[in-house]
């Protein structure tokens, strides 16, 4: 049977790594919390799985499995309501484990992608995992049926019991599921009507709560086995530098300390006993780096970059129809104004970690990843092994954000263990390490160019983007012809992920790329964060230059936008716009955008005070991700929205001086805290048909509409974020 | 060897004085409940109470304690797991990734401890924890509910 990630098939995949090495014998991993709320299982291989996707066990514990990860973003919750609802299970019955991605491979990806990214952990995964419900349920009415020898279609299921109509004699599937295992799945799997849903659409309780409020989830970071040692690296503060010496006998006598190791060409570890003795170490240790060229990258030699780009004169077109700059050169009035948008590190609460077991024949991972097959990839390459001799044991995410969808962190961490064969190696980032050696939030810089005419009607809009790729560092075979697609999110011309909700009668939006040595990556919301910035900003400067309503004028250009249009009228109604404004407001703003497959508006009120310090009244937001399939969820993922984007808007700055990102801690890349975050009112106007991402969209608006709500309470238009260097105070 | 009194039960730990009680705990005395986020004191996921007091353990070492002082991590703020916060965390499903919530259950307790029924005020103030997922608000109602539903401020 499948080795998976329950609390005892992990140990059955330690076993596995242990017909390797004799040391890994009596291996254990804590059995609390590699699967939140798992009850023990019983003996492995004794309990058949109805199929990829469930396990009933003789007790009637329902087990669904699980390709994508947790975060906290409640996928796991979301995907057993997708499987439940074709399995009418017992829903107090439920548990879930985790797939290795190693055991996906030795069956043909059984689960589809691992995945965890772009808010589409159930979106992307919706058909196939509602079908591994249904035919599960198939199958084990067909037991029953055939139990009583009737027909199946005389059975029907509910919470886990199979009735027979005419005689109303039932069977628990526990007392099938072995039978059911070994019938032929069924050719055709119809799925229930969304009209008939009776999970999907609920507000389920998350099924992995209890475990976060008593300490007892085991973390990456909590790891502990039998003989382990543990790492902290130290990679050259220079991105690409390499390391030139390294004095082993600075460090060697100090406490605790039984390794000091090279990894690769640019990074060096302290291996000891804790993680605080090689903490210490490792800054006691000397090494001196070759930083190479990029020790002259400043945030203002990229800044100069960028504003090169702003005006190149060849740059790759996202979205063009019309002749903009002819209608813009025609018109009678021209606005224009040129914003920026720094780099951010993801900064998880959890630092990088990941545990290593390398021998020569095999590499056993343990760790958070957003990706357990791209993990697995890089596994098997940093360890020098076949894939199907590696193996990803996922444990749930400290925070992801983007972070753990690429595996630099886990590379290092097979490179440090493969030096100690058969020693467990939990290799651990200091926060320092982590926020100097993120992959950060793209910085770009945007130009905008809108011609308007006599009546106000924007007859001509230009957006010249001038900035990274994220693409070109990270899949530069997904390039296309040099141009990056993804910079374009939410201005795309069309489509069902991320298209603009405007018609302009000419438009240009073209990337001017210009790429660092600072690599950029998906960042919670990625490209959407900036353009929502650049295009709702502006659109709302379009508006005040033309003494017209913003709501107003956004309207006129929405005509054939009727799902962007109706998420902004929800919240523009909401917050009262256009009426008088409560007390202590001095100001609203909103925004709009499609992202990710979702509609979603914020609209926010803020008051200024005379220190210039922003106090952010209320936000109230709209999402229309089409099916809503937990409503209580989608409102936590839209307050952490508000979060995360907010603390982009207010704090989020990495800078480069010496080709180093300055920022070493949360003492300087401060975050928003209790004390200033807004209320929070969301809507969730789910209109069906689709299938939207929830876990990004309204980050994407939070920034637009708070900026704009500023400029309405103090007349300052602020072009760059993140706020903290921003003087308020009315001019 | 320092010992020290934790969770009701007396350890014995060896290490280096320099070492902060967070890593005595993680590493020595083997309770991972209470979290690595920043090691300077900057965001509170190591919180845990000293003699009552909410105190960041990441800066905390092991030189300035003994066995007097009475520390207790999020695995003793009560046997079963049903204090009071831990309580309203569930009923509002609170945690999002989790990582950071044993500092604010830890923090909210301490602060319900000295202060019954805070209000918003007490609670920005008491609360500086850093939460990356966004649960700020989910923790704010969590406190209010715990200290039995008397939402003030």
């Amino acid at each position: 049977m499948a080795p998976l990630d329950t609390v005892s098939s992990s140990r059955r995949g330690l076993l596995k790594g242990a017909a390797a090495g004799a040391v890994l014998l009596g291996f254990h991993v804590p059995a609390k919390g590699v699967l939140a709320q798992t009850a023990p299982s019983a003996s492995p291989g004794q309990v058949p799985e109805v199929n990829a996707w469930v396990v009933i066990h003789p007790d009637d514990r329902v087990v669904l499995r699980m390709a994508r990860s947790e975060m906290g973003q409640g996928t796991r919750t979301g995907l057993a309501q997708m499987i439940a609802e074709e399995l009418h299970c017992d829903w107090s019955k439920i548990s879930t484990e985790y797939v290795t991605p190693g055991e996906s491979l030795r069956r043909n990806r059984a689960w589809g992608a691992f995945l965890t990214a772009g808010s589409q952990g159930i979106r992307q995964s919706q058909d196939y995992v509602r079908k591994g419900g249904a035919a599960a349920r198939i199958m084990l009415v067909q037991a029953a049926a055939n139990r009583w020898n009737v027909p199946a279609a005389e059975c029907s299921a509910k919470d886990s019991v199979v009735t027979h109509g005419p005689t109303g004699r039932t069977l628990r599937y526990s007392e099938v599921a072995a039978e059911a295992a070994r019938l032929t799945p069924p050719a055709e799997v119809p799925l229930k009507d969304p009209s008939t849903w009776t999970v999907i659409g609920t507000s389920r309780a998350r099924l992995d709560t209890a475990a976060k409020t008593t300490g007892a989830l085991v973390y990456g970071a909590d790891l502990k086995m039998p003989g382990m040692l543990v790492a902290v690296p130290r990679r050259c503060p220079v991105f690409g530098g390499t390391v030139r010496s390294l004095d082993r006998a600075s460090v060697a006598s100090m406490p605790g300390v039984r390794h000091v190791l090279q990894v690769g060409d640019g990074a060096v570890a302290v291996v000891a006993d804790t993680f605080w003795q090689a903490k210490t170490a490792l800054d006691a240790l000397k090494v001196e780096w070759d930083v190479g060229a990029n020790g002259n990258v400043s945030s203002a030699t990229i800044d100069a970059m960028l504003t090169e780009g702003l005006g190149a004169s060849e740059a790759f077109v996202g979205n063009q129809n019309g002749d903009a700059r002819a209608a813009i050169a025609a018109a009678p009035r021209k606005v224009e104004a040129v914003y920026s948008y720094p780099f951010q590190n993801h900064a998880p609460m959890e630092p990088m970690n990941a545990t290593v077991v390398w021998t020569p024949q095999r590499c056993d991972v343990w760790c958070p990843t957003q990706n357990g097959e791209a993990a697995l990839a890089t596994a098997a390459q940093a360890a020098g092994l076949p894939q199907q001799q590696c193996d990803i044991h996922r444990m749930d995410l400290g925070g992801g954000f983007g972070r753990r969808t690429t595996h630099d962190w886990l590379a290092d961490a097979i490179l440090i263990a493969k030096q100690i064969p058969g020693v467990p190696i939990k290799t651990m980032w200091t926060r320092e390490e982590d926020m100097v050696q993120g992959r950060y939030h793209p910085v770009t810089k945007c130009k905008l160019t809108a011609g308007v005419d006599a009546q106000g009607n924007v007859t001509g809009l230009h957006m010249r983007i001038s900035g990274q790729s994220i693409l070109s560092y990270v899949f530069p075979n997904a390039l296309q012809a040099g141009r990056d697609p993804v910079v374009f999110q939410g201005l795309n011309p069309s489509g069902a992920e991320s298209a603009i909700g405007y018609s302009f009668p000419n438009l240009l939006i073209d990337h001017a790329m210009r790429n660092t040595h600072v690599p950029p990556h998906f960042w919670r919301g990625v490209n959407h964060n900036q353009n929502a910035v650049y295009l709702e900003c502006f659109l709302d400067e379009v508006a005040h230059a033309t003494n017209q309503d913003p709501l107003a004028l956004r309207r006129k250009l929405m005509a054939n936008h009727p799902k962007h249009l109706a998420v902004l009228n929800a919240v523009a109604e909401r917050i009262g716009w256009g009426g008088a404004l409560p007390a202590g407001v001095q100001g609203r703003g909103i925004a709009q955008q499609m992202g990710f497959g979702s509609y979603v508006a914020a609209a926010a009120e803020v008051s200024v005070n005379d220190k210039g310090e922003l106090k952010i009244h209320r936000i109230v937001a709209a999402t229309d991700p089409g099916y809503a399939v937990n409503p209580k969820l989608i409102e936590m993922q839209v307050e952490g929205s508000f979060v995360y984007g907010l603390s982009a808007l207010l704090h989020g700055e990495c800078t480069v001086k010496d080709g180093a990102i300055e920022q070493t801690n949360f003492d300087t890349y401060n975050v928003l805290r209790m004390d200033e975050m807004p209320k929070v009112e969301t809507i969730v106007m789910g209109s069906g048909g689709f299938w939207g991402g929830v876990g990004e969209p309204t980050i994407m608006v939070a920034a637009p509409a708070v900026l704009n709500a500023i400029f309405a309470a103090t007349g300052k238009r602020i072009r760059d974020v993140p706020l903290k260097n921003q003087d308020l105070r009315r001019a | 060897m320092t010992k020290l009194t934790v969770n009701g039960r007396v350890v014995e730990v060896d290490a280096t004085p320099d070492t902060p009680l967070l890593w005595a705990l993680r590493d020595h005395v083997g309770l991972t409940g209470t979290k690595y986020g920043c090691g300077i004191a900057a965001c509170g996921a190591c919180t845990v109470h000293i003699d009552g007091q909410a105190i960041r353990s990441c800066v905390t070492p092991l030189s300035a304690l003994d066995e007097s002082q009475k520390i207790v991590t999020i695995e003793g703020l009560s046997p079963d797991g049903n204090h009071p916060v831990q309580v309203a965390w569930r009923e509002l499903d609170v945690p999002q990734c989790g990582f950071c919530q044993s500092g604010m259950i830890m923090a909210a307790a301490a602060l319900l401890a000295q202060t019954p029924k805070p209000t918003d005020e007490d609670i920005n103030a008491a609360m500086s924890n850093i939460c990356r997922c966004g649960t700020y608000n989910r923790v704010r109602a969590g406190i209010h509910q715990a200290a039995g539903g008397g939402i003030t401020g």
